[in-house]
């Protein structure tokens, strides 16, 4: 099969969605003429011009909520967000806007777009650059929150996400963007709200989503060579979450543990756990352990990035644990 | 003609060259990966700072976005400092926390560079109202993008510092750009000034390549906001030379236009008017800059001999509390 780049498939996802359907378009900081901050829209204004691609000003609370307008009148729109970090600038139009629209209005409005763009850390950017938001937006009802980790993935889901009739905000990674992967010609969708066992195994459970997934899988691989059997659950979606999947693999491994890249506090993982414990309680052979960032904000220096985000030996260690190895 | 003291020019030649090569050493260093993530230089722009301090007082307050090294060296940070933060070392003036974007120091009464653009404006009108809610005879200057003023904050904190007089002088340094983004394509107003008059905010243009023209205007904002007549509103006309950050190839630009800035360059026009004046030989301002010289490679000796912040600092200054139950587990 041939190989892409992840900002590839979103940007081919986009392509095949505006070509099918007039109504979307995308609009954003630096996404025609710049081609995006980071690529992903690389060629889109030359085909699309400038009706359908959209530079903005940095206004992130007027063109998201421009978007939500658009999205009530019968666009499609495609809002990025250079990052996450600068969508809270605009998170009152998306909560207060976008989530509640169709039900305030008794079923009236509703609110077909997608808000994309970048999320959590980087490198070294310091605390205002390094953030993750999946669990916020997971958080209110009347969103949908994809957080895709490969070029697969992504295209099929960001292709889904165009189409759904309600807002989806699809979070994406500077440190996956160049990340390569096998990607059909042909077209398929991925469904949201469906979990993916990217790695079977049979001890242990790990879950995770995004670009966490990395690590998740580096570190079932290493396990291998250990003998130990990783299964590797792949979220995809964090709203609506598969609960399903989460525990029919606990079921069979009875080790459970959560890898992801948000504060600890009422994370993703905190509600897995909670989930699992209520649904699973007896097939547990050891506490659910999840592995979160610090709960701090992340500063510049490098010593702080090793500290502050899941890392392979994190997740070896967190394995034996619950293993008691 | 000039119209300010020798002592003046010769400062202000001292100031901007000290700006100027403590940033080509540091996209230098960049190159090199001393230095990482988000770095952004002010090449060019030096006049609007060094005709900023030429007026204020050390207990004036001064707060910007993430371009902010020079407003740091500016302010009185020593270079060692400001290099140290760059290189994320725990001697740098925010203990390595901060970074490129995130020079800090409460001493030199420098409230910081900002990285959400836009996020300084009212964070400015606030330091201002709390030296007027104190008595003080303080003023802010709060520099922000020609990019930043298409922020809704911006509306707001214009007109709260507008009801009630704070003294704060907003500065608006329109290099041209906002990442790749010129002015003209984000507004129908190419005289940013202007917004400021929508409330009645005392507001004009003002030449940014030379140190004499900005003086002027910050010496009437600042006695404007001294006599508690209330904010200023000034859009420096300035120009980057480098891409937006270090990974920005700059294709959205003619090198023609690049050029044209860089005949006008700032610290140029000061030897100019120094030479000119026999305010200083050739060799004194030679002197001058191995001076500096010796500054900035102090700066990177002492940052390269310095330590990283330990990792448990990451648990520091995150609450006053001493001993906050982080969650750990
Ligand atoms: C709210 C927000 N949106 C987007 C960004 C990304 N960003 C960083 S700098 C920048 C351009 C700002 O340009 P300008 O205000 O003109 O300042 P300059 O870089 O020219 O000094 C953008 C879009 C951000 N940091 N914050
Ligand atoms: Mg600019």
């Amino acid at each position: 099969m041939r190989v892409i780049q992840f900002r590839e498939a979103l940007r081919e996802a986009m392509n095949e969605e505006m070509r099918r359907d007039n109504d979307v378009f995308l609009m954003g900081e630096e996404v025609a003429e710049y081609n995006g901050a980071y690529k992903v829209s690389q060629g889109m204004l030359d085909e699309f011009g400038e009706k359908r691609i959209i530079d903005t000003p940095i206004a992130e609370l007027g063109f998201a909520g421009i978007g939500v307008g658009a999205a009530m009148n019968g666009l499609r729109p495609i809002i990025e967000f250079m990052t996450f970090n600068f969508s809270l600038v605009a998170i009152d139009q998306v909560i207060n806007a976008a989530a509640k629209m169709y039900q305030m209005s008794g079923g009236q409005f509703n609110i077909p777009m997608v808000f994309r763009g970048p999320t959590g850390s980087a490198g070294q950017l310091g605390a205002q650059h390094s953030q993750a938001f999946e669990n916020w937006y997971a958080n209110c009802p009347g969103l949908k929150v994809v957080v895709p980790s490969n070029p697969y993935d992504a295209k099929g889901l960001l292709k889904t996400a165009i189409r759904d009739n309600d807002p989806v905000i699809f979070m994406e990674s500077e440190q996956m963007y160049g990340d390569k992967g096998e990607v059909p010609e042909e077209e398929y969708l991925i469904p949201i709200g469906k979990a993916d066992i990217k790695r079977e195994g049979t001890d242990v459970t790990i879950v995770s989503f995004g670009k966490i997934m990395k690590v998740a899988l580096a570190a079932a691989e290493e396990l291998a060579a250990e003998n130990i059997s990783v299964e590797v659950i792949d979220l995809r979606t964090v709203r609506p979450i598969d609960y399903d999947t989460v525990i029919e693999s606990v079921k069979k491994t009875n080790r459970l543990i959560i890898v992801e890249e948000a504060w600890p506090l009422a994370s993703i993982s905190t509600e897995i756990t909670y989930m699992v414990q209520k649904r699973a309680f007896d097939y547990l052979d050891a506490p659910i352990t999840r592995i979160t960032t610090a709960d701090t904000p992340l500063g510049y220096a490098p010593t702080f990035v090793a500290e502050f985000l899941p890392s392979v030996p994190k997740v070896v260690k967190a394995v034996k644990d619950v293993l008691y190895k | 003609m000039a119209t300010f003291t020798k002592e003046q020019y010769i400062t202000w030649f001292e100031q901007m060259m000290l700006m100027r090569r403590f940033e080509e050493k540091s996209a230098q260093l960049y190159g090199q990966q001393k230095i990482k993530g988000f770095c952004h230089l002010y090449i060019g722009q030096e006049a609007v700072v060094a005709g900023t301090m030429s007026v204020i007082n050390k207990e004036d307050k001064l707060i910007t976005a993430y371009r902010d090294h020079a407003h740091a060296l500016a302010c009185g940070i020593p270079a060692r400092e400001v290099m140290a933060e760059l290189y994320g070392k725990a001697t740098g003036c925010s203990k390595g926390k901060g970074g490129s974007m995130h020079m800090f120091s409460k001493e030199h009464n420098f409230f910081g560079g900002h990285g959400i653009v836009g996020g300084q404006i009212p964070l400015g009108a606030g330091i201002a109202f709390a030296d007027m809610y104190r008595g003080g005879k303080q003023v802010t200057v709060c520099y922000m993008g020609d990019g930043a003023v298409r922020q809704g904050a911006l509306h707001e904190a214009f007109n709260m510092a507008m009801i009630w007089k704070l003294p704060v002088i907003f500065i608006c340094e329109n290099n041209g750009y906002a990442m790749g983004t010129s002015v003209k394509r984000t507004t129908n107003v190419m005289d940013i000034w202007k917004l400021g008059l929508a409330y009645d905010m005392p507001s004009k243009e003002v030449d940014g390549m030379n140190c004499e023209s900005v003086h002027e205007a910050i010496a009437e904002a600042v006695d404007r906001g001294r006599k508690g007549d209330g904010p200023t509103f000034l859009e420096i006309r300035t120009y980057r030379y480098r891409g937006h950050s270090m990974s920005d190839p700059a294709k959205y630009r003619t090198k023609e236009e690049v050029e044209e800035y860089k005949q006008q360059d700032p610290i140029e026009q000061v030897r100019k008017v120094i030479l000119d004046n026999n305010y200083a030989t050739q060799a004194d301002l030679d002197a001058i800059e191995e001076k500096i010289g010796a500054v900035i490679q102090d700066s990177v000796e002492f940052s390269e001999n310095s330590p990283w912040p330990d990792a448990s600092e990451l648990y520091t200054d995150v609450y006053m509390e001493p001993n906050y139950p982080f969650i750990n587990e």
